[in-house]
């Protein structure tokens, strides 16, 4: 019987192999290797070698950035205390290394602990609403309120609530980086094509077999969305904490210097959240690439 | 399960449906009746419009009929009947699971031993000419070969009745036509009830044992054509002039299908 041409070779199971074949099939060299026998361990190379490039391309601007940077500081003779020179902050870092260090791992448990307790929390109400309509329309208008009250308003409370220590922060990143994995998820949930429900329905699967073997990974893909925002929320959260009331953490160390007027410091600090900030959103992608290797979006 | 014989007979009787919107009610199907008897392939060709889709929706049990009973095998239908396979237009593979993953979806659901099914859904792949694709996943297969996994899928737990509805409808002519050679093939073999919706008048009769033809307005049986070609079909087979004639007569005969109306002037100025 005559086969329609297959898109792909047949043969080998289909995973991060997949994924690695797809992330390099835009290169001129991969092309080269396709067809060849070993072309599965080629593509492995070769999707290592192609984040390199990836990675240099954003170190280009980046370093332009910091030369202007340190240029003008020397040129228009900025006093150090209004914008320190790139270099300075850098002898600034590596001076203050222990101080950055020990505020941070702080300011770290606080954002992954609210990271954590916000996907729970996320998922949780996302799957209640999608099961109950009635549930839905009880929650929802909560859910949108809830966000609409400035966080930085709720801190004071808070503090008296539960004292200085970690609880107020954790709550905070909760309440900040909680409502787009809400939103992502219910999005995600609710937008199994409706021909495969009744599918389902007609094979005799249960609510909870359509929730695990069809609505939960159709939603992974909007759910990831969801995590990639929040991740980023979440150390903005835990700063918002930590400015309210606190005696450690790298926005204490920021109010810190500020009182000293040690701007280098201060921006020290600012490049210890940002760094936090992108491991953690960097984590959630690689996490994401594993799980979602089937997904268009990772071709 | 009254008679184990007769698991696929499917019986429309007087089946009606009735959707009501705010401002009036539509008649989608009036008073249908229709027997499928075991192992009968039955095709509905009609214009869209003719409630040919709600039929086979009512058949299923996933929409109610508004007046009349369906009754599959001598059961009732009165909710999600689960005794069927069905095929859309669209193939609705699971994108993060493999063609043979896909294909034993309906046995994890029923709870069905995966190491009894997992060795008839091998072999129904391979009927369907994908040996070797058991392991891609639909992102790496064309369009054709989804729409055969599909039809693997609603096969796979032996069910006595099969509910198509366009299955072909996105393919190319070329690829349609090699899969309704190919559904013959399995089909043959597996000889379950089928019920197809299409629009295709060629397939139909290719297929087919009998052609339900529908009209609109309301939806309703305007006539049932018996197709005596000889079975096993072929290619050849599908030299069947006299049926689409006869088919294409009763669309004239409701309005659907009109002849260029300046023909006759055209002949005469000439």
């Amino acid at each position: 019987m005559p086969q329609p041409k297959p898109t792909a070779p047949p043969g080998g199971r289909r995973g991060q192999k997949e994924e690695a074949n797809h992330t390099v099939s835009e290169s001129p060299l991969a092309r080269q290797n396709q067809g060849g026998l070993s072309r599965e361990p080629y593509a492995y190379a070769e999707a290592r070698l192609a984040a390199y490039p990836a990675m240099a391309a954003a170190a280009i601007p980046a370093a332009a950035i910091l030369g202007l940077w340190e240029l003008a500081t020397y040129v228009l003779q900025i006093p150090q205390y209004i914008l320190p020179a790139p270099s300075a902050v850098l002898g600034e870092t590596l001076n203050s290394l222990g101080l950055l260090i020990d505020h941070g791992a702080v300011t770290l448990l606080e954002v992954t602990v609210g990271f954590g307790i916000s996907i729970a929390v996320g998922l949780a109400l996302a799957a209640i609403v999608c099961f109950s309509k009635a549930l839905e329309a009880a929650l929802y208008p909560l859910l949108v309120a809830s966000q609409t009250i400035p966080k930085i308003a709720i801190g004071p409370l808070l503090i008296v609530w539960f004292g200085f220590g970690l609880t107020p922060k954790i709550i905070i990143v909760v309440l900040i980086a909680f409502f787009p994995i809400v939103i992502s998820a219910i999005i995600g949930l609710k937008s199994s094509p409706p021909e495969l429900l009744q599918l389902a329905r007609s094979m005799g699967a249960s609510e909870w077999q359509v929730f695990r073997k069809i609505r939960f990974p159709n939603a992974l893909p909007s759910i990831f969305a969801g995590l990639e925002v929040a991740a980023t929320l979440a150390v903005v959260g835990a700063v918002v904490g930590e400015f309210i009331g606190s005696s450690r953490g790298l926005g204490y160390l920021i109010q810190v210097a500020m009182g000293r007027l040690d701007t280098p410091l201060m921006f020290s600090a600012i490049f210890a959240l940002t760094l936090m900030g992108s491991a953690l959103f960097f984590v959630v992608h690689l996490i994401e690439r594993r799980m979602l290797w089937w997904h268009s979006s990772m071709a | 399960m009254n008679d184990p014989a007769n698991e696929g007979r499917l019986s429309f009787r007087n089946v009606s449906k009735t959707y009501a919107t705010r401002q009036r009610r539509i008649d989608a199907v009036v008073n249908v009746n229709l027997d499928l008897k075991e192992h009968e392939f039955v095709s509905i060709v009609g214009p869209s419009g003719c409630g040919k889709t709600t039929l086979m929706m009512m058949a299923s049990g996933l929409i109610p009929c508004t007046a009349g009973a369906i009754y599959i095998g001598g059961r009732q239908v009165t909710g999600p009947f689960t005794d069927v396979g069905i095929v859309f237009q669209q193939d609705l593979l699971l994108p993060w699971r493999t063609a043979l993953q896909n294909v034993m979806l309906p046995c994890e659901i029923r709870g069905l031993d995966a190491r009894t099914f997992q060795p008839r859904a091998l072999d129904l792949l391979a009927l369907a000419g994908l040996g070797g694709f058991e392991n891609e996943i639909p992102r790496s297969l064309s369009g054709g070969m989804r729409q055969r996994v599909a039809i693997c899928r609603a096969l796979v737990y032996n069910a006595p009745l099969l509910l198509m509805d366009e299955p072909f409808g996105f393919l190319d002519a070329l690829t349609r036509e090699q899969m309704n050679i190919d559904l013959l093939r399995i089909w043959d073999r597996e000889r379950q009830t089928v019920l197809l919706i299409t629009h295709s008048i060629s397939e139909a009769i290719f297929l087919s044992d009998r052609i339900v033809v529908m009209s609109p307005n309301p939806g309703s049986i305007k006539d049932i054509i018996d197709v005596k070609l000889p079975r096993p079909r072929q290619m050849s087979s599908r030299d069947s002039a006299p049926y689409e004639d006869r088919i294409r007569a009763l669309f004239q005969d409701m309005g659907l299908l009109q002849d260029r109306r300046d023909t006759e002037k055209q002949k005469g100025s000439r």
